[in-house]
């Protein structure tokens, strides 16, 4: 049942990024400044948008696991933590190769949204080292949870702070991008930004996918009575949809 | 039975917190040694004998956040390990004043710490006299404590009953913390400049009192759910 869906959802997510590639190398134009360079903007932006709002859905998420005590919330939570995490990697190094290309250094302090975008990764980095930390899979995804709150609350107003200090209120060296790009530039940001957020819900909805059938499939082993079961489960990170009986 | 008033738990927890540590000394000798220790460090580490400015305030509030991370870790010990948690579960008080009591707490062992820690480092490291800047640095040291005690009073709670609560307490509440460092020593800096030129960026005190409320209310709204078993 968690595959439904699925097969369309994944044609038109490598249609739609197919077609951004396309249109980023074929009919963008080369920026007057950055050259080709810049175009690296177009995986970096929408990767890095789509990171954070992943986060602040999976603290939205949580908030429905402590409401419902449904595990199956958290185990939403978790894979949209995990998925996002994975993204803000690929964010940090796009944002250091722009970094060394524009301005001529791996990183800079003196831009906000590459420094507040580091504390947002430190902070969630410890998501899955706290997971790991308890045992009981109960409180494992009730203090999980918890977190993924906390922190999903933590990135806008991060944010807004980092842009707020006073260390960085000279003008932004990236003012050229946020506000008035050309036409065609602002027509494949779009594109980019469609294609990577259907890139993200179509990996999160593989994964839980995989997460289900894997729960019911040991769910019928057990039902089978295989040896395997015997085996002790390892102490884990990831939430099982197990401990709650037969509600997967 | 009937539900005790808040305040009258608070008092209560607060005062046997406070007992705890003047019977035992366990926390507070150790932060005033670590605040003394760590300067002397950075005396060493950036082979500077005097401090101003931006450095200055750097390595102060550097030292009290490091220090607070120590009693931070702490904090809930007794409660986690001797049963305070289960003592409080059963009785009728609200839950929210359990989170409160150690609000306070952390409150004064970050004050007690200051009233060493500020005086040594005035008297160590910093090369302007604190005399003139010293109402506005109580004033920014009250914040920013306010900022640190929010987010450790429930970072510590998330922290205490997994298994390695000492590293995860210091990598949960620092990137927290962050946004609280910029704008203490962004306030400070001004404080300690030699000719006490530039004026408290007034505009970082009020962002970091905003921080320090939208905390309190995530950290009352969800205390909660961690004191469930």
């Amino acid at each position: 049942m968690y595959g439904k869906g699925l097969r369309p959802l994944s044609a038109i997510t490598v249609a739609a990024v197919a077609l951004t590639l396309a249109a980023v190398f074929f009919w963008a134009p080369n920026d007057a400044y950055l050259g080709f360079l810049q175009k690296i903007f177009y995986v970096h932006v929408p990767l890095a948008i789509v990171t954070l709002g992943g986060f602040v859905a999976a603290g939205l998420m949580a908030i429905g696991h402590l409401r419902t005590r449904d595990p199956r919330w958290d185990m939403r939570s978790y894979v949209a933590i995990h998925l996002s995490l994975i993204f803000g990697i690929g964010v940090l190094i796009t944002g250091s190769i722009w970094a060394r290309g524009a301005w001529g250094h791996w990183w800079v302090w003196n831009e906000p949204t590459l420094v507040s975008f580091l504390l947002v990764m430190l902070l969630y980095a410890t998501y899955q080292p706290l997971r790991f930390a308890i045992e009981d899979p109960e409180r494992q995804a009730r203090y999980a949870s918890v977190f993924a709150i906390t922190a999903g609350a933590f990135v806008p107003i991060n944010f807004l702070i980092v842009r707020l200090a006073p260390a960085y209120v000279h003008p932004r060296t990236l003012d050229n991008i946020s506000g008035n790009l050309p036409g065609r530039m602002q027509v494949v940001f779009y594109l980019a930004m469609i294609s990577t957020t259907l890139l993200w819900i179509t990996l999160w909805k593989f994964e839980m996918t995989a997460k289900h059938v894997a729960a019911q499939l040991r769910q019928l082993r057990r039902l089978l009575g295989d040896e395997d079961d015997d085996v002790p489960a390892r102490r884990s990170a990831a939430p099982s949809l197990t401990h709650a009986g037969s509600a997967g | 039975m009937s539900t005790p008033r808040t305040s009258s738990v608070v008092r209560a927890l607060l005062e046997a917190q406070l007992r705890l540590e003047l019977r035992t000394f366990e926390s507070l000798p150790a932060m005033w040694l670590f605040s003394v220790t760590a300067f002397v460090l950075f005396h060493f580490g950036l082979n500077e004998d005097s401090l101003s400015g931006n450095l200055a305030s750097g390595v102060l509030w550097v030292t009290l956040l490091l220090a607070a991370m120590l009693v931070i870790n702490r904090l809930y010990l007794a409660d986690a390990e001797q049963g305070g948690f289960d003592g409080f579960l059963l009785s009728p008080a609200d839950r929210g004043s359990l989170l409160i009591a150690k609000v306070l707490t952390l409150l004064f062992y970050l004050a007690a710490v200051e009233l060493v820690a500020v005086p040594a480092f005035a008297l160590l490291l910093l090369e302007p006299s604190l005399g003139q800047a010293l109402p506005e640095l109580l004033g920014v040291l009250a914040l920013g404590d306010l900022g640190i005690a929010v987010i450790g009073a429930l970072v510590g709670a998330l922290a205490i009953r997994t298994q390695s609560r000492d590293l995860l307490g210091p990598m949960l509440s620092l990137p927290l913390l962050v946004p609280v460092l910029l704008c203490v020593a962004g306030a400070t800096a001004p404080l300690f400049d030699p000719t006490h030129a530039g004026a408290i960026p007034l505009r970082l005190l009020v962002t970091l009192a905003l921080y320090d409320a939208v905390f309190g209310l995530i950290a009352f709204a969800l205390f909660d759910f961690l004191l469930e078993d």
